[in-house]
């Protein structure tokens, strides 16, 4: 208890403090006008884990995934990517470090067909003069990725990959956003509520996915509310509360309704780290 | 006894699910011509183009004639020229009602430089082209920088460009005599067996053959399908949505200086009020081509039938001896019924 820091270093696992984080942020503040998103909040997340950030309704959890991929300037703070500060200031930024994020409005373009959503902004183009000189897109070679990467993730139910996504079911909408999000993603894949608008059967095919990115070597961050998710697929829980972090526990560490008494306060935060260490 | 309760819900749950997802994919024929409308936007002012001519042609033969359909298009060219910048910007969700006054602007700054202070013609044109490409991207400016909403920066600069003409003009014209052949070569007839075309024609409709590439084959005419259509997740997917619809601004400018050297060609002259009504009739032939004013829906060559299908009703109609106000009455109709059916297309069955 009394070695108990108030900047709250994770040191809940034996690898952790040895091992240098993915990605790490000290001290984010995010303000919008009066109301403040972010209070001075840390982050860590390490090499090969899922951890799950949790949070209540304006806790954070948003503005500080935005942060980290881009979508948002924090105010003050530094966000530092295998140990290099790094300021993002488009999400361009984050997808050129390797962090790539579903977000929860997944960010595809109705209009436009699955594979043309998935290449997005990082479109390939033709061999040869065709694509240097008259700039020609390889049409063929995307969509043959895109149908690899969506029959990779075990999402064979689309008819076409040529349709347009607006005429798609949310869940393979939501399949689209991640197979993007899996085919590009190098250094680590944000989710952002990714089972929220999901059956039963979807939820589990996602949840697999996680598993899945984690054994190929590529940490998640799973923002949730669901809690039977978090605690079914996470190593560590990030637990955001009134913009900062106020505890990182395990799910062998804290009960599902313990987790729950520290996000809305019921529980001192500090306490439900200092009974994990 | 719990796990068996949960396998039965299962069971249930999936026919059900099933139920849902057969009764989900019934079609009715109404259904069908959605998607298929849906998919292939430039199919109904296809069919509609198709229907006028044969209506046409049936209430009066010299319709079909070489002459009038060389006629028609010769008509379309300006409209139609304009109508591949409008496009452009509708399909960014935006509107530009300043195309007319911008093309009109450059033909009079074409014309003037050489016949009032003797620029050499090739000049004259390269002036009027970057004139045109900077008029476009002061609207892509505004609205880009001063975030202002392109109905509003269009309507601000139609007034400031129509000024512009009338004043650097001084209200005259300048006569077909004094510009040099560069600037009039767009009036030059070519003969394509029976028909009598222009070099405009043959101008504007190269700029769809391009525009139809760019839109379809290059990553900007992606964009500007995905800033149109969700600008929000095409920022996040991290497309530089400002330097895009700044482009596209620019780019439209640019078209509507090539048809202000069309213009000049069809009219054999530069005046500081011709082509009052082509504002409005850009964005007609865009809308009739099925293209959505919403943004990031449509198809280049629907402008072009869009155009087409107006020339021809309006040609049809004074071949078949009604008054001029009811061929306006009818394009009037036509615009409603266009975007009625734009909105029940976008209305999509998830």
């Amino acid at each position: 208890m009394t070695a108990m820091q108030p900047s709250l270093q994770p040191n809940l696992q034996p690898g952790p403090t040895t091992r240098q984080p993915v990605i790490e942020a000290r001290g984010l503040i995010k303000t919008f006008g009066s109301v403040v998103g972010l209070d001075a909040a840390d982050f860590d997340l390490y090499p090969g884990e899922v951890l799950a950030v949790i949070g209540d309704n304006g806790a954070g959890k948003s503005t500080l995934i935005k942060c980290l991929s881009g979508a948002t300037i924090p105010d003050a703070g530094e966000i530092l990517v295998e140990g290099q500060p790094v300021a993002f200031r488009r999400p361009q930024d984050a997808r050129a470090a390797g962090i790539e994020t579903v977000y929860q409005s997944l960010a595809v373009v109705p209009a436009l067909d699955i594979a043309s959503n998935m290449f997005l902004g990082r479109e390939i183009r033709r061999h040869g003069p065709l694509g240097s000189v008259f700039r020609m897109l390889d049409h063929g070679q995307m969509r043959a990725i895109a149908r690899q990467q969506l029959l990779a993730l075990g999402i064979g139910t689309l008819q076409e990959i040529t349709q347009a996504v607006e005429t798609l079911s949310g869940g393979q909408r939501q399949a689209v956003a991640v197979a993007r999000a899996a085919a590009f993603g190098s250094k680590v894949i944000i989710l952002d509520e990714p089972t929220a608008s999901l059956g039963v059967r979807e939820t589990g095919q996602v949840l697999k996915l996680i598993r899945d990115l984690r054994d190929r070597g590529l940490p998640v961050v799973l923002i949730s509310h669901n809690m039977p998710n978090v605690f079914e697929v996470a190593d560590r829980i990030h637990i955001q509360r009134l913009g900062r972090r106020v505890a990182v526990v395990t799910p062998t560490s804290h009960s599902p309704s313990e987790a729950v008494a520290i996000m809305t306060g019921a529980m001192e935060g500090a306490a439900g780290l200092a009974a994990s260490a | 006894m719990r796990i068996l309760e949960a396998a039965d819900m299962s069971q249930v749950q999936t026919t059900t699910v099933d139920a849902a997802e057969r009764f989900l994919q019934r079609r009715t024929p109404l259904q069908r011509l959605h998607s298929i409308l849906h998919r292939y936007p430039a199919l109904s002012p296809a069919v509609v183009l198709v229907l006028a001519a044969l209506v046409f042609g049936a209430i009066n033969t010299r319709f079909f004639a070489p002459a009038n359909l060389s006629l028609v298009a010769q008509q379309v060219a300006v409209v139609g020229g304009l109508a591949v910048g409008q496009t452009l910007i509708i399909l960014t969700a935006g509107i530009d009602l300043s195309v007319g006054a911008i093309m009109v602007f450059t033909s009079i700054v074409m014309a003037g430089s050489a016949a009032n202070f003797g620029v050499p013609g090739p000049a004259a044109l390269v002036i009027g082209l970057v004139f045109g490409t900077l008029a476009g991207g002061l609207n892509g400016l505004l609205v880009t920088r001063l975030r202002l909403p392109p109905f509003i920066v269009t309507l601000g600069t139609l007034n400031i460009f129509t000024a512009l003409t009338l004043l650097v003009s001084n209200g005259a014209s300048i006569q077909g005599r004094n510009i040099p052949d560069v600037l009039l070569w767009t009036g030059q007839a070519i003969a394509i067996g029976p028909f009598r075309l222009t070099t405009g024609v043959v101008l504007m409709l190269a700029m769809y053959v391009i525009a139809t590439y760019v839109l379809r084959n290059t990553a900007w005419g992606r964009h500007i399908y995905a800033v149109g259509d969700d600008r929000e997740a095409a920022r996040l997917a991290g497309i530089a949505v400002n330097r895009i619809l700044l482009s596209a601004y620019l780019v439209a400018g640019l078209v509507f200086a090539i048809t202000a050297w069309i213009l000049i060609g069809r009219v054999g002259a530069a005046s500081p009020n011709a082509a009052t009504d082509a504002n409005l009739d850009s964005i007609t032939a865009v809308v009739i081509g099925g293209t959505s004013l919403f943004g990031g829906r449509g198809i280049i060559i629907g402008s072009l039938l869009g155009a087409l299908i107006v020339g021809v009703i309006r040609n049809g109609l004074a071949l078949a001896g009604v008054d001029v106000l009811w061929q306006t009455l009818v394009v009037g109709v036509l615009v409603i019924v266009a975007v009625a059916t734009d909105q029940w297309i976008r209305r999509v069955r998830a």
